[in-house]
């Protein structure tokens, strides 16, 4: 009987708590995304002063901040070595963290990454059509994009992920289901991977070397000249993803939801992928591909702010994924060693144990897109 | 009358594939929606019930003729402007990690907040208000894969209200919920849109459920043709039998539901009374029988001895002595045995 009272009286008279504390709070939640900013400014600055040569924190501050180092060498290292490549790793982090949760929310798939959309592929072949290919190709290239100095390979990595990422975006527009983009994407990297395979098959060593070494992913190829590029083209992507934020809170309930919400779909679509490909597109040409990033950033994200709202988790991506690259860098520079270990390798093994030890541990990941 | 809230004009449903030929489900309807009105849809599988709500709902644009909401052609209106006069619950299960229910309702404000989504004060008031109406507020927190299947369709219902929709459009809200959620589901969505003023639109398999509790019936036959009516106008003139007629089945008039089974086969007599002769008539008729009262001469004679809740029960065939069951179950076999 209770349960049929409460039913029919709720209505006119709802029985709401008096205390709007009692009830969930949506949006930003400010204390946890300044420590995350926190966090974030404190890996910068390590990596800023770990490297071949340690240069002290508090140095490091004063050189930041236009003071005069101990060492004159110290603001050379710092300005022109070390600033542009954690810029770079922090630029090239949240990138792929924010790109991957897109692509999750888009294709409602815990699995997906930058990469699916098959942008990165395209950008493989740009570069090994650029290293395993005669040298006709090279000065080629270097004479189309006029631009002065050793870009060749960033040049090569943009037009072939930009090649891609035009198709897609055509794709988008035409095809009627999410699924389908995503099955057209692999399909893309499948074509692109062959032909890299026959290149590599027809190439010579030297050159089969210098290819496996891009693939080894680096954020220290990237020089102020290059980060005249890299910074607006994320900065674009980024701001896309902030805009389309409403619609991907949308999209979670799934596209026909979406659509029954006022959410152009096709619109939406065509956005996301733009947005997504453009961070990874411009990650990848700069920075090779960097694995794991784009998959595990929104995962950790959503474990740590248990919140599926992108309002919160776009901005989380953000910093997290600028810390955990910033982090990466740190442990690829082996400090203590001379050798730099290959990136790709270090995101990897130190990266997905602390995810699996976090997912597990909080036993968050239940539910997300039906796992 | 009350407000006509959806009309639709020489409406007709379907797919027009980019080639081939067009594909009509049904044609020339003209259908009226009521505020404060629960209309359910019934029909046969693949008749088109889900093409019909599709598109008066705007998720699909008809292949001729008009829907009329709230006196505006459907067709002019864009995306946003639907999802502030129509609202859905939707069959496909939302499949969502980390979502609070009440960031779910939340999500049916998303016509009318500004970019961002940022939920003003109104709007949290509109949620709240969404959610004690479908009596879930103690839900509020809980995340949305780890309710039941009643309490997340009745969270949908709060999702598809706080959307503040003229018209809600509900697609088989009671599949998968067990006999007391699904009148619990209906009695909701009557009081929702009584109180309300709304006009309420669900397709249902659910005939018993929707011969009681709709307003009117939109009865969607195979070819496409609709009747609409109180249930029991439907029921008087013959419209059931004419839409699922399917060879097994047939619509019971005085009950009010259909027989799965083939016309009986054989007469029996049955004697006894109470509940207990009730159930042996319907043990019997799942058989194949047809239990008649034991004036007319029949050979074979069922007696219901016992009281009520012990009943027993005496098999009489010409001339053989008399044999005794203790279970419907055993009758079945033994008549099964005496037919050889």
């Amino acid at each position: 009987m209770a349960q049929k009272r409460s039913i029919t009286d709720t209505f006119q008279e709802p029985a709401m708590p008096t205390s709007i504390a009692s009830w969930p709070r949506l949006g930003l939640r400010p204390l946890a995304l300044a420590a995350m900013c926190g966090v974030m400014i404190l890996a910068f600055l390590l990596s800023l002063s770990f490297g071949s040569v340690r240069i002290p924190l508090e140095q490091v501050l004063t050189i930041l901040l236009g003071g005069e180092a101990e060492r004159a060498s110290w603001t050379t290292i710092i300005y022109d070595f070390r600033l542009p490549k954690a810029l770079t790793a922090a630029l090239a982090g949240a990138a792929l963290g924010v790109s991957g949760l897109q692509m999750q929310t888009l294709f409602r798939n815990p699995l997906a990454d930058p990469f699916v959309l098959g942008v990165s592929s395209g950008a493989s072949l740009g570069v090994a059509l650029v290293v395993l290919s005669v040298g006709v190709a090279n000065t080629t290239l270097l004479a189309v994009t006029g631009l002065i100095g050793n870009l060749s390979l960033a040049a090569a990595a943009s037009i072939g992920a930009g090649a891609v990422l035009a198709l897609v975006l055509t794709l988008a527009q035409r095809v009627q289901n999410s699924v389908t983009l995503l099955i057209l994407g692999l399909m893309i990297g499948y074509i692109t991977g062959a032909i890299v395979s026959l290149l590599l098959y027809f190439s010579i060593a030297e050159r089969i070397q210098a290819y496996i070494a891009w693939g080894f992913g680096s954020f220290g190829g990237v020089t102020w000249s290059r980060m005249h590029v890299l910074a607006p083209v994320v900065g674009i992507g980024l701001l896309l993803a902030l805009i389309l934020t409403k619609s991907l809170n949308a999209l979670l309930l799934g596209e026909a939801y979406a659509r029954s919400l006022g959410v152009d779909i096709r619109r939406a679509r065509t956005g996301i992928v733009a947005s997504s490909a453009l961070l990874a597109g411009a990650v990848t040409a700069f920075c090779g591909p960097i694995a794991f990033l784009g998959i595990a950033i929104p995962h950790l994200c959503r474990a740590l702010l248990r919140s599926a709202d992108h309002r919160l988790l776009i901005p989380a991506c953000i910093l997290v994924g600028a810390t955990t690259a910033l982090l990466a860098d740190l442990f690829a520079q082996a400090p203590g060693m001379s050798v730099v270990l290959p990136l790709n390798a270090i995101t990897a093994l130190i990266g997905a144990p602390t995810v699996i030890w976090i997912l597990l541990r909080r036993g968050v990941e239940r539910g997300t897109f039906g796992v | 009358m009350s407000r006509a809230i959806l009309a639709t004009e020489h409406l007709s449903i379907g797919y027009a594939p980019r080639r081939g030929p067009r594909r009509i489900v049904a044609s020339n309807l003209n259908l009226t929606l009521h505020a404060g009105e629960v209309v359910c849809l019934l029909g046969p599988n693949g008749v088109g019930k889900s093409t019909l709500l599709r598109t008066l709902v705007g998720m699909q644009p008809p292949l001729d003729g008009r829907v009329w909401l709230d006196g505006v052609d459907l067709s002019t209106l864009s995306a946003r402007e639907i999802a502030r006069r129509v609202s859905v619950v939707l069959t496909e299960r939302v499949e969502v990690g980390q979502l609070t229910v009440y960031a779910l309702v939340a999500l049916g404000r998303h016509p009318h907040t500004d970019w961002t989504g940022r939920l003003t004060p109104h709007d949290e008031e509109v949620v709240r208000r969404a959610l004690a109406a479908v009596d879930a507020v103690n839900l509020a927190g809980r995340l949305v894969h780890e309710l039941s299947d009643g309490e997340r369709q009745r969270v949908m219902v709060a999702r598809a209200l706080a959307q503040e929709p003229l018209v809600m459009a509900l697609d088989e809200p009671t599949a998968f919920l067990d006999l007391p959620r699904r009148v619990e589901i209906m009695r909701l969505l009557r009081r929702l849109a009584h109180e309300t003023q709304r006009a309420m639109i669900l397709s249902t398999h659910d005939l018993d459920l929707a011969l009681r509790s709709a307003d009117l019936l939109w009865l969607m036959a195979p070819g496409g043709s609709v009747h609409a009516g109180a249930p029991e106008d439907l029921v008087l003139g013959g419209a059931f039998e004419a839409t699922f007629a399917t060879e097994g089945i047939s619509f019971d008039r005085h009950q009010g539901h259909f027989r799965i089974h083939p016309p009986t086969r054989r007469r029996i007599a049955l004697m006894g009374d109470g509940v207990a002769r009730e159930w042996t008539a319907r043990a019997l008729e799942r058989a194949g029988y047809a239990a008649v009262t034991p004036d007319e001469p029949v050979e074979l004679c069922i007696t219901v001895t016992g009281d009520g809740h012990q009943p027993c029960w005496e098999v009489r065939t010409n001339g053989d002595a008399p044999q005794h069951v203790q279970t419907l179950h055993d009758l079945v076999a033994l008549m099964r045995r005496i037919e050889g």
